[in-house]
């Protein structure tokens, strides 16, 4: 799927946490591109996931070391940015969602500010432009009477709106990538399919790259083209989201021997069997692409 | 549409309410303390040498042989209609000596409040952005300075330094004699009156007295009012908007005095109220060590010369003037957090 120049690269990612028992290494040795395409990342709590979301945005969490041999964004050497030039890249050419927006959005702003700023910091625009601008990227995001959501405060508005809201915010720059971290796990189970078809439908119009990250297998194969499998900080697995089936990965079959299956009465749901092995370092991840139809 | 003119309205009347049971308290309060205070009322006024019958016809007269519930009754009707009684050390109405004395706090109490805001809030905004690190460490000694330090000493120390040895400022009291009686009292605040009148002279003057005592009680509401920013910003910054504010590329200024800052007015309101209304109680010190003709002085004087009706108007009128800034503080709450709008 990934097509022409990646517009991400990471090559041996690692982020470490010092401590005084020893470091922590949150990230070890990550590698993978990303394109005009859908990539997931998938893993549980304190696999590193979402660590890797944000040193990619260089907001890891203080004191990280975040160390790599290749951090690019298209052209642009991530490693050597200082932090103002890093502001520059942030919300204009890479942006982050989070996962519930009702802590990630300003409580005591109005909701249509939040976005404008955005507009204003990185196109220099006026007031009155930013205000365009935000009323039709809320348009954008299916938000029905733009005018009345504008002024509105976060409190006001549902989960779904609010995050709808926040995708505004982060796209109406028009960064090439967008990490979604957890998008959709606060929100109802309703909510959750529209949220992100309308992320769906802006990364595709706009030819963006999208990083799901998501401890969610089902959704995350469902929805992305492309899935990485993460597991203590290092990813274990890459394959294609169709042929997520034929995974050979011990942690990632485990994973999908676990998913419910509807019309399949099982008794116990299998449990997953963690081997210490998959601890060590592993040299490259195992690969699995989608097998051509008919073969 | 009505919904949007009769909420208010509703919420107003509440607040009232409370403010009236509030006071209500308050008055229990101030006719409990001048019922069991180990002050003899008739004896403040007579002296210790009358005969007995005068002592039994002014305990009469000052309706002490009715029963107690009657007595609380006669009180509040007597406040209603703004009659304090008299003081017995000025021999004027308390209510006259209050509206006299009051200004002359308020003005310094004001000025302190602003010194104490408009540098406590960046010293705390700064030291919370530089944690850790020197700006951080010279805010807290600051600010541990001004907790522990007694105003007293402070004051005499300033007045030494500051008034005798540098003569930057004018020495205690509010005016130089020369300058008496130049200015008509309006608001009864002398810098305020002064301009109003067009005497810069006097206004020099009277400026020159104001600005120790209230540089002196602001450094201790900035201390305060420092301290409480600091550990609110700090709060505010691990909040999740603060990372998507960064993933949006916002400059740290506007992450930190907008969002960040935003936040964190919401909760400086109710810090802000009760600061002012200690610096009104706390004048009582400074306004004794700078001879400040205001509330806390007479009320220092009343109090050693077992004046109860001045030692209760004083106490009544601080006790107000807490509810008033609570109610102020409510109201200037909905007015910075959105939150509390709409009673959901």
């Amino acid at each position: 799927m990934a097509m022409g120049a990646p517009l991400l690269r990471v090559r041996n990612l690692s982020v470490t946490y010092p401590s005084d028992d020893g470091d922590f290494r949150a990230v070890r040795n990550v590698s993978f591109t990303v394109g005009r395409e859908r990539l997931g990342i998938v893993g549980e709590s304190g696999s590193g996931k979402s660590t890797t979301g944000r040193a990619i945005m260089g907001l890891a969490r203080p004191p990280a070391r975040v160390k790599a041999d290749e951090l690019m964004l298209g052209e642009v050497d991530l490693r050597a940015q200082s932090e103002r030039q890093l502001r520059r890249l942030r919300g204009k050419r890479m942006a982050m969602v989070l996962q519930d927006p009702k802590y990630s959005l300003d409580p005591v702003m109005q909701v249509g500010e939040q976005i404008a700023e955005t507009h204003r910091t990185h196109l220099g625009s006026s007031k009155a432009e930013a205000r365009v601008a935000a009323l039709e990227m809320l348009n954008a995001v299916h938000i029905r009477d733009p005018e009345r959501v504008y002024a509105m405060y976060p409190h006001q508005v549902s989960g779904g709106m609010g995050q709808r809201i926040m995708i505004a915010a982060m796209l109406i720059a028009g960064p090439e990538l967008l990490i979604a971290d957890e998008p959709t796990s606060a929100l109802d189970v309703t909510v959750q399919t529209q949220v992100l078809s309308i992320m769906d439908e802006l990364v595709r119009e706009r030819g963006m790259g999208l990083i799901l990250i998501s401890h969610n297998l089902h959704l995350v194969s469902s929805f992305c083209d492309r899935v990485l499998v993460m597991y203590a900080g290092q990813v274990v697995e890459i394959c294609d989201a169709g042929s997520l089936a034929d995974a050979q990965h011990p942690y990632t079959r485990g994973l999908l021997a676990a998913l419910p299956q509807l019309g399949l009465k099982r008794d116990e749901l299998p449990q997953l069997q963690r081997d210490p092995a998959w601890m060590d370092d592993i040299a490259t991840p195992l690969e699995t692409h989608s097998r051509k139809v008919g073969a | 549409m009505a919904r949007r003119v009769v909420a208010p309205l509703r919420r107003l009347g509440g607040l009232l309410f409370s403010v009236a049971l509030t006071f209500l308290g308050l008055t229990c309060v101030t006719f409990a303390i001048g019922r069991f205070m180990p002050i003899d009322p008739v004896i403040a006024i007579v002296g210790d040498k009358a005969s007995q019958e005068t002592y039994d016809r002014v305990y009469r007269e000052l309706g002490l042989n009715q029963p107690v519930v009657v007595q609380y009754g006669n009180y509040l009707g007597k406040i209603a209609q703004g009659d304090f009684g008299n003081s017995v050390m000025t021999a004027r109405p308390v209510v006259e000596d209050l509206v006299r004395v009051f200004p002359a706090t308020i003005e310094l109490a004001f000025l302190a409040l602003v010194i104490g805001v408009v540098l406590g809030i960046p010293f705390g905004v700064i030291a919370a952005t530089n944690r850790g690190r020197w700006p951080d460490q010279i805010v807290r000694f600051l600010s541990l300075v001004g907790y522990s330090m007694p105003v007293f000493w402070l004051g005499l120390v300033g007045l030494l330094l500051f008034y005798a040895k540098l003569g930057w400022v004018q020495g205690p009291g509010r005016l130089d004699v020369v300058y008496d009686d130049i200015v008509t009292p309006v608001t009864g605040m002398l810098t305020v009156d002064s301009l109003l009148a067009g005497e810069h002279e006097v206004f020099a003057n009277a400026l020159g007295h104001l600005v120790l005592p209230a540089s002196i009680l602001g450094f201790l509401s900035l201390a305060y009012i420092a301290r409480m920013t600091r550990s609110f910003m700090l709060a505010q910054l691990e909040q999740e908007y603060i990372l998507a504010a960064l993933a949006k590329g916002l400059s740290p200024w506007r992450i930190i005095w907008v969002h960040a800052l935003g936040n964190v007015w919401v909760q400086l309101v109710t810090v802000i109220a009760l600061t002012f209304g200690s610096l009104l109680e706390g004048a009582v010190l400074t306004e004794t060590v700078f001879a400040w003709p205001g509330l806390g002085l007479y009320m220092k004087n009343s109090l050693f010369a077992a004046d109860l009706n001045a030692v209760l108007g004083g106490t009544l009128l601080i006790g107000s003037i807490y509810i008033v800034l609570n109610m102020l503080s409510d109201l200037v709450y909905t007015m910075v957090d959105p939150r509390a709008r709409e009673p959901n």
